[in-house]
């Protein structure tokens, strides 16, 4: 672009101005995304943006700053906190949009979640834009520290992140390699913190800026000059927080993570002295775990989804029993009844002596208000209960309501869904019979007069039917986007009666004038009562 | 005191009892006065099990006792009821269903593979007493199986409806503790000045019913609300009135 402004004429060239409003779209890190919550004006400082100087603002009190700069801005010499004014004087062409701190958030949460399902379950976030990962004991599953890390920046190059990682024996280490180490990888050999740590700014450990640059001012500017400072004169001009920072860092003082994904599922054991094996005997211990289990999911205002049932037997086989709900429930008479049921199908073999009750699948349970208007409607009943128990003896795929869904095909007009979801009614323009083949079933033997009259007679399952009064046709377009070979196909659909009153539901393949839209072939689909 | 009279007390103290706090007299009647008034109590009771079956193997015969059975369940659950209907085959085909009066929203559907899923699904169903009715179809239920069914009908005041599906002979050849057992075959519809197919008809046929004799009838089927309804024309065509004499002995 410049070579060619270069070649104009001097007269011909533009003005500054014009230069200066021209913005020339950046190409976007999300575009390879879902679209969904992280929405595209999401940019952290480190997320790699190519073409024009890219910068996100906020409001700081009555100025207007930068929030990120990308890379580019960076070279120009823009930086954070920056007034925006400042960065237009400097910067022309800059290309400026609104933070979104929402949305990064978003953003973070749902690689912390990929991480969390992929890495190792417990994955936290540090600050807005960093993540901890605890990758003790679950590195070797994916072929140690250093592939997890590579496949993690590669990860996120596809995003269009620059991520910068390091592993350390702790999360405040790891944190602060990360963040100000020189590698965009370090791995820090265990017990080398100190070492690894001494030459990084005091800033790195997470301090209050105030008092960073009050340590400045005293000549302390890197963690190894803090680290050889005597503790208690430390304490004493700058507070208890500071040491505890460098103590985390160092691995001297414990830093828990709280992790997205909760780690454990709410669980209740028993351990028994003797192995145990009458059904009387295990429902009772099962009743006793419920009320563990049901206290705690009480504490935590949850209620279970799932149980799992895990019963150690003296010769170290395990049974296992799972049981659902429709709806997150706490109700321990209905728990017990649903678990009671399958306690025949556990083998006791020679005892068991431990047993252990998981909510495998819980979900938030509130308290629910009661209407209090006494004009209010009857109550629906509750159903859930009997879903639970139906579907405890089934199969919870075989209990289900019946649902509309768009096709005017027949056969696939109906979808199965859950039974507490809500149904969506069929247009009720036409008749449709209660019953329906399997799978249309051929008749032979019509007559019937093209295009559109009903048939007279048919044979079906070595029966003639002589018919008497029909109705049709109800003409049925083939749904090409979904099967190609359907593109020009019809079925003229007729509602037909024998002399005796029964009634069917027929349709022809194709329209009886165009040839491509069918074989003229007839086919029963249904009776009508 | 008469022993009779006793006897009569402590009989009416046990049906108070057996039913569990429901009124043991409550019906759901059909709304035809020719059908209510020759049912005993005024319609069909809803603690108790009715059966019903096609007049014919026939394909026509079975969808007709399907849809009368789906008309009953829906004016038994009215407008927030759910009714449970328990089937062995896939071949129930829910907008039809909806057009007899039983919205998807009414229609909560269990499929089991066996006819004894079936019964002990639809045993669970009437206990739990918050469903409106509960379906069954069913090929074969002897005496103890229908009278758990009523037991568990009258516990929870809920009506069970079993459709009776014909495998190997009449399914109401067998002996049942139903309520009522109802016969529906299909009939030719009312006539159009036009041409086309008019609103069905069903040869209604009540083969037992407990404490009133059986009849037949010729009858309009299900209306979009599950109401049946007299022929306007029923004078003039052959009415099956008469053979309800000869069935009262069945």
């Amino acid at each position: 672009m410049e070579a060619q402004i270069e070649q104009l004429p001097m007269h011909r060239r533009p003005t500054i101005r014009e230069m200066g409003r021209r913005s020339e779209a950046a190409e976007m890190p999300f575009k390879r995304m879902r679209p969904d919550e992280g929405g595209g004006s999401v940019f952290l400082p480190s997320f790699a943006a190519e073409g024009a100087a890219l910068v996100t603002i906020h409001n700081s009190g009555q100025r207007v700053v930068l929030a990120a700069v990308s890379r580019e801005a960076a070279a120009l010499g823009l930086a954070l906190g920056m007034p925006l004014t400042q960065a237009r004087a400097m910067i022309p062409g800059l290309d400026i949009h609104e933070a979104d701190p929402a949305a990064d958030a978003a953003l973070l949460d749902r690689i912390g979640r990929f991480a969390a399902r992929r890495i190792t379950p417990l994955v936290a976030t540090a600050g807005a834009d960093g993540l901890w990962l605890d990758l003790t004991g679950a590195a070797h599953l994916n072929g140690g520290e250093r592939r997890v890390c590579a496949g993690l920046l590669r990860f996120c190059a596809k995003l269009g992140i620059e991520a910068r990682i390091a592993v350390a024996g702790n999360g405040a280490a790891a944190d602060a390699l990360a963040r100000h180490g020189p590698e965009r990888l370090t791995l820090c050999p265990e017990g080398g913190e100190q070492a690894a740590l001494g030459p990084l700014p005091i800033a790195a450990l997470r301090i209050d800026p105030a008092v960073v640059e009050k340590m400045r001012r005293l000549g302390l500017e890197w963690i190894g000059e803090l680290a050889a400072v005597p503790r208690g004169p430390l304490v004493r001009r700058f507070g208890r927080d500071v040491l505890l920072k460098l103590d985390q860092a160092l691995g001297q003082a414990a830093e828990p993570i709280d992790p997205i994904v909760p780690r454990d599922a709410p669980s209740a054991e028993l351990r028994f002295a003797e192995p145990i094996g009458g059904a009387e005997v295990i429902a009772r211990a099962v009743s006793d775990l419920l009320d563990q289990l049901i206290e705690r999911l009480r504490e935590t205002g949850l209620g279970a989804r799932a149980l799992l049932l895990l019963c150690d037997r003296v010769d170290r086989q395990q049974q296992r029993v799972e049981i659902g709900a429709a709806r997150a429930t706490r109700d321990k008479a209905h728990l017990l009844r649903l678990l009671a049921r399958r306690i025949e199908t556990i083998e006791p073999g020679f005892g068991i002596d431990a047993m252990r009750l998981i909510a495998a699948r819980t979900e938030p349970l509130g308290a629910i208000a009661v209407p209090g208007d006494l004009a209010a409607p009857e109550p629906v009943p509750d159903l859930s209960q009997l879903i639970d128990l139906i579907a405890g003896r089934l199969g919870a795929q075989r209990l289900y309501r019946l649902s509309a869904i768009e096709s005017d095909v027949p056969e696939r007009s109906v979808c199965r869904i859950a039974p507490l979801d809500t149904t969506i009614a069929w247009p009720d323009a036409w008749p449709r019979p209660p019953r329906l083949l399997p799978r249309p079933e051929r008749i032979d033997h019509v007559v019937a007069e093209l295009p559109d009259a009903p048939p007279r007679r048919f044979t079906w399952r070595g029966r003639m039917y002589k018919l008497v009064r029909g109705d049709g046709p109800e003409r049925i377009y083939g749904e090409w986007w979904k099967r190609g070979a359907e593109r020009d196909a019809v079925r003229d659909y007729f509602h037909v009666e024998d002399e005796s009153g029964a009634r069917f539901w027929l349709f022809r393949r194709g329209d009886g004038i165009d040839p491509r839209t069918g074989d003229l072939s007839w086919w029963i689909q249904g009776g009508c009562g | 005191m008469g022993r009779a009279l006793r006897l009569e007390r402590l009989r009416a103290e046990v049906r108070a009892i057996a039913a569990a706090g429901q009124d043991p007299a409550a019906v759901l009647p059909f709304g035809v006065s020719d059908l209510d008034a020759r049912l005993a109590g005024g319609g069909l009771a809803d603690a108790g099990v009715h059966e019903a079956a096609g007049a014919s193997d026939g394909y026509s015969d079975d969808a007709a006792a399907t849809l009368f059975l789906a008309g009953i369940a829906a004016r038994r659950a009215g407008r927030r009821g759910t009714v449970l209907w328990v089937v062995a085959r896939r071949d129930l085909f829910a907008p039809g269903l909806a057009q007899a009066g039983l919205d998807p929203g009414k229609l909560l559907v269990a499929e089991t593979g066996r006819d004894s899923d079936v019964l002990a699904v639809m045993e669970e169903g009437l206990r739990h007493g918050a469903l409106a009715a509960v379906v069954g179809e069913i090929g074969r239920a002897g005496l103890t199986e229908t009278r758990r069914l009523q037991l568990a009908a009258e516990e929870g005041g809920t009506m069970a409806l079993l459709l009776r599906r014909w495998r190997k002979g009449d399914p109401l050849g067998e002996p049942s503790s139903a309520l009522t057992r109802w016969r529906i075959g299909s009939a030719p519809s009312v006539p159009l000045p036009g041409p086309g197919v008019g609103r069905a008809c069903w040869h209604v046929e009540l083969a037992r019913q407990r404490g009133g004799p059986g009849f037949s009838l010729l009858l309009e089927s299900c209306d979009a609300q599950g109401r049946l309804a007299v022929p306007a024309l029923s004078a003039d065509r052959p009415d099956q009135a008469d053979r309800g004499d000869e069935r009262q002995a069945a």
